[in-house]
């Protein structure tokens, strides 16, 4: 049996613009304040895994030019939206795997106005048609045959789940991202801390219907990092470190399997099922066990059929758990206190990690104003679109 | 006006009408628009045409009012349930408001203009609009 991995440190910059800082620096902060939270010193590290998509190859490296070169090995990942989940996911393979005993993973990611995350711009047209590509296009394809835009693909993922249960309005939809920004404003790192009506959600700028721009996960800068550290050598730490420790029930990651549908568009929902399922049973605990969720809520279509997806309601219970007001943070199950995608910011690599910095910190009692109370149990969730999940089960030191 | 489909899997030979045509696997029947080396579902390579339904219902969409630049909005872009293929288009000839285009409501393939070349060859679409 291998041995259990906990959370030793854990550290998450403010989300939001940060023009004075590159990538490099956002790592480091990052890096340097999970190590100073674990207790540790870099050398004390045996593995490290790293994040960031739009920059440099060989990123890990680049940041240990900053943080010490000590050596060890480095596995730069990418995993679209779900890097960051890899990254943890990797160090904590290793630890299992009984190579290492401590292990660093780090996301980091600079996107304040990078704008909307689409296909490329339509080329100007010319000579004469040729196919190109696997479908053997002659134009480009997005606007032609469908949409390659992320809002207009989660749209359609949110609209999907209303057409087979019902329930799932514009306004329903509008809903959930009002609880998110609602819950945002306690959140002194989140990107952006103002709370909306129903009304300004559903008047703001429309994207791709029936996301509005206040419905869609905000472009930010932000970096997230966390410190390893196996059962066995946890014991030989001090009591402090020992009691601050978060304990990793569960971590999972998957691809997606074959679906008829999932060929024309994303299917982020039977990935999500099978790796909640597989962190229940790793965890050995059940939905009705949890004391708060950080799901991908990419965009606000994303989070309704997470509900579903996470075994959080019955099947096809989504709308109605919604309606319930058991997501919002004094209800039956909070999901996303820390304002979520859609106004802490998802800065792509530092999600993964940082949606665990926010379980952790609630059953760590340190989430200040926010902090769920007498917490205990929490999961944390994300999606990269091709596709990848990653689900982490996470349980306070008894 | 000689024309050229915008994609290899739409055909414009039947003088019946445009028609949608996947690669099937011969082994599961996992159906593809796209050129597969083996199938996904099965691992198969082998595969044959298959004509699709003309026809179908849409299952979702989303209308999109902010795209890549050049991408004319706002626009329709749906998955359509062609007797249990799913196909990937935009839905045309509907304005393009909640009002109009409902999940459920029964749609049918036909032809968009997509533009002229240099040597006046017309490349031609599909999408699919409803039946009323």
């Amino acid at each position: 049996m291998a041995d259990n991995v906990w959370i030793l440190g854990i550290h998450m910059t403010d989300f939001g613009k940060h023009p004075d800082k590159d990538t490099l620096d956002l790592g480091a902060e990052a890096v340097n304040g999970a190590l100073a939270d674990a207790g540790v010193p870099m050398r004390d590290v045996g593995v490290m895994a790293s994040g960031n998509l739009i920059g440099n190859q060989g990123f890990g490296q680049l940041l240990q030019k900053q943080i010490g070169q000590t050596g060890i090995p480095v596995y730069n990942v990418s995993n679209a939206c779900a890097t960051g989940a890899t990254a943890l996911r990797v160090a904590m393979m290793a630890i299992k795997a009984g190579e290492v005993d401590m292990g660093l993973a780090v996301g980091v990611e600079k996107l304040s106005g990078a704008g909307l995350l689409t296909g490329n711009a339509a080329k100007s047209e010319g000579g004469s048609w040729t196919r190109q590509g696997r479908y053997g296009a002659v134009a480009d394809l997005d606007g032609r045959i469908g949409t390659e835009t992320m809002p207009g693909v989660f749209a359609q993922i949110g609209m999907e789940y209303d057409h087979r249960y019902g329930g799932a309005d514009f306004a329903l939809f509008a809903g959930i991202a009002e609880k998110n920004h609602a819950h945002s404003t306690l959140n002194p790192k989140a990107a952006y801390r103002k709370r909306f009506t129903l009304e300004e959600i559903m008047n703001d700028v429309m994207i791709a219907y029936p996301n509005t721009r206040s419905m869609c996960s905000a472009n930010c800068d932000g970096a997230a990092a966390a410190v390893l550290v196996s059962e066995s050598r946890l014991r030989t730490l001090s009591l402090e470190q020992q009691r601050r420790a978060v304990k990793v029930s569960a971590s999972v990651l998957t691809s997606d399997p074959w679906q008829e549908a999932c060929q024309v568009l994303p299917d982020i929902n039977t990935l999500t099922r099978q790796a909640a399922r597989t962190a229940y049973e790793q965890a050995g605990v059940g939905p009705e066990d949890l004391d708060l969720v950080e799901l991908h809520d990419c965009f606000a279509t994303a989070e309704l059929v997470h509900y579903d997806n996470l075994g959080l309601c019955e099947p096809g219970g989504a709308v109605d758990f919604f309606k319930s007001g058991a997501t919002w943070r004094d209800g039956r199950l909070p999901v996303n206190v820390s304002g979520g995608l859609e106004s802490k910011g998802h800065p792509v690599s530092a999600t993964g990690i940082a949606n665990v910095w926010e379980i952790a910190t609630h059953l760590r009692g340190e989430a200040g104003e926010r902090q769920i109370a007498g917490a205990k149990v929490g999961l944390a969730h994300v999606i990269g679109l091709g596709s990848a999940c990653g689900v982490h089960i996470l349980e306070k030191a008894s | 006006m000689p024309q050229i489909p915008l994609v290899e899997y739409l055909d414009l030979t039947d003088p019946d009408g445009p028609r949608l045509v996947a690669q099937e696997c011969v082994s599961c029947g996992a159906r593809y628009f796209d050129r597969r080396n083996a199938c996904a579902s099965c691992s198969g390579s082998d595969f044959r045409a298959a004509e699709i339904a003309t026809e179908g219902v849409l299952r979702t969409f989303t209308i999109v009012h902010f795209a890549a630049d050049g991408v004319p909005v706002p626009f329709v872009a749906g998955v359509v349930d062609c007797e249990g293929t799913s196909v990937r288009s935009n839905i045309v000839n509907v304005a393009p408001d909640p009002e109009h285009v409902r999940t459920g409501m029964g749609v049918r393939l036909t032809t968009v203009p997509v533009g002229t070349d240099e040597y006046g060859v017309d490349a031609v679409g599909y999408g699919f609009e409803p039946i009323d």
